[in-house]
């Protein structure tokens, strides 16, 4: 006859995610590849950010996963300026997993140690709730779209491990709140740097620069 | 959101453990949702009830536990609920920091039936 049984599992839904992420990481860490997430709103600058980090370090090596729901824009845009750019197409799904990175990830002639930057998809909701692999996120947030996007969009902002506020030369033409932006950021982070930039003339990636090579 | 690829991976977790237990039916399925873990317990139990269809977990009852969201205050040592467009500790007034308390999102037991 049949019995009833009560069996604990305790068991993370995500767990099988954060189990290939840990792989991704780990594997290219051992060949000498610092990953970074990029993750922001569509339009928030992330390609940009890329660009310009990359022409502030000549002496490294980069690779680029492009993530988008479609077209090869940015992966086009990177690779007329030399960059070694694969493209991930979701074609629909709105977030970056481990299992779709770490397919990727094997299709790229990883030859150097040196940097990987994972574009992912334009979104500020749902790519903060997964791993990929990477080793920091770095989350990119516009003036433009508003001071009050940490209030609204908490868990980008508490994941950030580096913020970088872009298009700053636009603050007074979009009436952004410096205070009201930054104790949004620091209620939900207090480790975080932000670091203001302007990607159209290159101010303040050399600070970033900076931070990435301290942090690696 | 993701509820669908999410309740797949309920299933398929809850179904490995029932098998892991000699067990031919699961009945119940308890799980612990936080506020902040982005995702809404009836949806999941919409596609439960569609996707379990034909796998050890079909006719399974969802039991759901919900977690309010907790923000510490580093200064008073207490956890305690935000208040919108605040951060600020209910005692001292002070910007409190977030906890994992809230993002809970895991599956806490299976109840099955074992011959």
């Amino acid at each position: 006859m049949a019995s009833i049984e009560k069996i604990d599992v305790v068991q993370d839904i995500y767990e099988e995610n954060d189990r290939i992420a840990l792989e991704t990481k780990e594997s290219l860490g051992k060949k000498g590849i610092f990953v970074i997430n990029v993750m922001g709103s569509p339009g928030a600058g992330k390609t940009s950010c890329i660009i310009n980090i990359i022409k502030n370090m000549p002496e490294e090596n980069f690779y680029v996963i492009e993530g988008d729901i479609e077209s090869e824009i940015d992966t086009m845009k990177l690779k007329e300026l030399g960059i070694n750019a694969i493209q991930i197409n979701t074609n629909g799904v709105c977030h970056l997993d481990a299992p779709t990175v770490q397919n990727y990830t094997k299709k790229i002639n990883i030859d150097k140690p040196g940097i990987l930057f994972i574009e992912n998809i334009g979104n500020l909701v749902c790519p903060a709730e997964f791993q990929i692999g990477e080793h920091i996120k770095m989350l990119i947030c516009s003036t433009a779209e508003g001071s009050d996007k940490p209030y609204k969009y908490p868990l980008a902002f508490e994941k950030a491990n580096i913020i970088l506020l872009t298009k700053c030369d636009l603050k007074e033409f979009v009436d952004f709140d410096d205070d009201f932006f930054r104790k949004g950021v620091r209620g939900l982070n207090r480790k975080a740097p932000v670091f203001e930039v302007n990607a159209k003339n290159g101010e303040g990636f050399r600070e970033v620069v900076e931070w990435i090579k301290k942090n690696r | 959101m993701h509820e669908y690829p999410v309740t797949e991976q309920i299933i398929k977790i809850a179904s490995e453990k029932a098998k892991e237990n000699k067990a031919i039916k699961v009945n119940r399925i308890t799980l612990v949702v936080g506020e902040q873990s982005g995702f809404i317990g009836e949806s999941i139990q919409m596609y439960f009830d569609i996707i379990s269809r034909g796998s050890l977990c079909e006719g399974a009852i969802l039991e759901i536990e919900n977690v309010k969201a907790k923000w510490k205050c580093l200064t008073c040592d207490i956890t305690y609920p935000r208040q919108p467009y605040s951060f600020a500790c209910p005692k001292c007034g002070q910007d409190g920091v977030p906890t994992d308390i809230g993002k809970e999102f895991y599956i806490k037991s299976i109840e099955v039936e074992v011959p």
